[in-house]
């Protein structure tokens, strides 16, 4: 993977931002990839978590927009509970989906559901689905 | 010491299989419970982001009832509402800043500063009846049945609300030997299930649930017990379409623990409500004599 890092694609106010929403410092990082090892959805992400903290630590904004990771992130805490620099990963992937979240995109739309679907879904699917990837 | 009981929004609806077993369990061991005025929602999710509290606004509404009701503990079973109630309690414990600004946003109801204890039912069990004397209560023993204990996530993480450390499975497999069966260890014990990734993958298509359920089947587990029903949608009703698409080799009957609890104790099956289970749940309990003679 090949990712061009230049004043137009690293955003100080990236960083800034995830910082910030998540309380974490992602600086911190010393891609040692742990969280990749332990996390259950790799095979559908596009980037493993250790590849998006380092997309993160640069604030590789419009990379970050672009790739699915965060979303297929099911909060598991799995890379927070084994990461070796204390770095709550969870956060930092809440954070990057807050930062979309919070411009009034959705990543699912309920409206689309089927009604089948909504009557087979136990309840805490759809309040945990919809917390997470809905504004 | 009084004690509170959360049942959460699913358990009184798709999941009535694991409230029921469980009040029904708790009044055959003596111990008094009481389920809250007007409980709301929990969010299902704790809100992970440093400037979200408004999210915790339904959590601590639950606690502040428990409070009200003159709680010491408000024990809970589903793992996520366990998660959601139990960090956010450790939120109004620790955090005097937010805990203020939450308050005074709540000004209609009592003050709250984590007062209560948040619980999950088998930390409860082990604390209030212990495992030896569990045993002397069963009238059904699980026996040459191998149970799979399948944690997830939410219970164990993060580690501040764990109720135990991350990787020890003791709670549950200590309640399991104790009504007879047999724990198979299995590395898929604390994998997450895929949970809410539900909402946006196509039925049976979760690979995350897939390994996990090769996993059990590759140590010859014949029965998983779980605490949640989003694990148990993920891992048991999914479980025939997996089979379908080729993602799993075999099916393994999926149980939530309160059922095999209820079920070793000898009630009545009808409070297990096993027909909200894939019909291979019941079916393997009837082939290892697991049930109470009707």
């Amino acid at each position: 993977m090949t990712l061009k890092m230049n004043a137009g694609t690293s955003s100080l106010e990236s960083i800034k931002n995830i910082n910030e929403l998540s309380g974490e410092n992602v600086k911190l990082c010393m891609q040692c990839a742990t969280c990749s090892g332990m996390c259950p959805m790799t095979e559908e992400m596009d980037y493993g978590p250790r590849k998006v903290m380092h997309m993160a630590q640069f604030g590789l904004k419009e990379k970050l927009a672009d790739i699915n990771t965060y979303w297929k992130c099911a909060s598991c805490h799995a890379c927070t509970v084994k990461c070796p620099r204390g770095i709550d990963i969870a956060k930092v992937m809440e954070a990057l989906r807050q930062q979309t979240l919070r411009t009034g995109k959705n990543k699912i739309e309920p409206s689309q559901m089927s009604a089948e679907t909504i009557a087979e879904l136990p309840q805490i699917a759809m309040v945990a689905g919809f917390r997470k990837l809905t504004s | 010491m009084k004690i509170s009981y959360y049942p959460g929004c699913t358990l009184k609806t798709k999941a009535k299989n694991l409230d029921k077993a469980a009040v029904a369990s708790l009044e055959a061991l003596g111990i008094e419970v009481e389920e809250i005025d007007r409980w709301n929602c929990c969010g299902a999710v704790y809100s992970l982001t440093a400037d979200d509290l408004i999210h915790m606004v339904g959590p601590v509404r639950n606690l502040i009832r428990a409070k009200e009701q003159g709680a010491d503990k408000l024990v809970t079973l589903c793992s996520m509402c366990y998660n959601t109630l139990a960090r956010a309690n450790k939120l109004m414990r620790e955090d005097e800043v937010k805990r203020d600004t939450i308050n005074r946003f709540m000004d209609d109801e009592i003050d709250y500063a984590g007062e209560v204890e948040v619980v999950h039912y088998l930390s409860l069990l082990e604390e209030q009846v212990g495992w030896e004397k569990l045993k002397e209560q069963v009238k059904v023993p699980l026996t040459d049945l191998k149970v799979g204990t399948y944690y997830g996530c939410t219970l164990q993480r993060p580690a501040e609300v764990g109720i135990e450390p991350f990787g020890s499975f003791e709670l549950m497999s200590g309640m399991l030997t104790a009504l007879g069966a047999e724990v198979v260890p299995f590395t898929a014990a604390d994998k997450c299930c895929g949970s809410y990734q539900v909402l946006g993958s196509a039925p049976g298509e979760n690979t995350a649930a897939a390994n996990i359920l090769n996993t059990a089947n590759s140590v010859g587990i014949e029965a998983l017990a779980s605490s949640c029903p989003l694990c148990e949608y993920n891992l048991g009703k999914q479980q025939k379409q997996m089979l379908a698409r080729e993602k799993i080799s075999s099916s393994v009957p999926t149980y939530y623990f309160t059922q095999l609890l209820a079920v070793a104790l000898g009630l009545d099956t009808e409070v297990c409500h096993f027909e909200l289970n894939d019909d291979q749940s019941l079916e393997m309990l009837k082939s290892k004599n697991c049930l109470a003679a009707a």
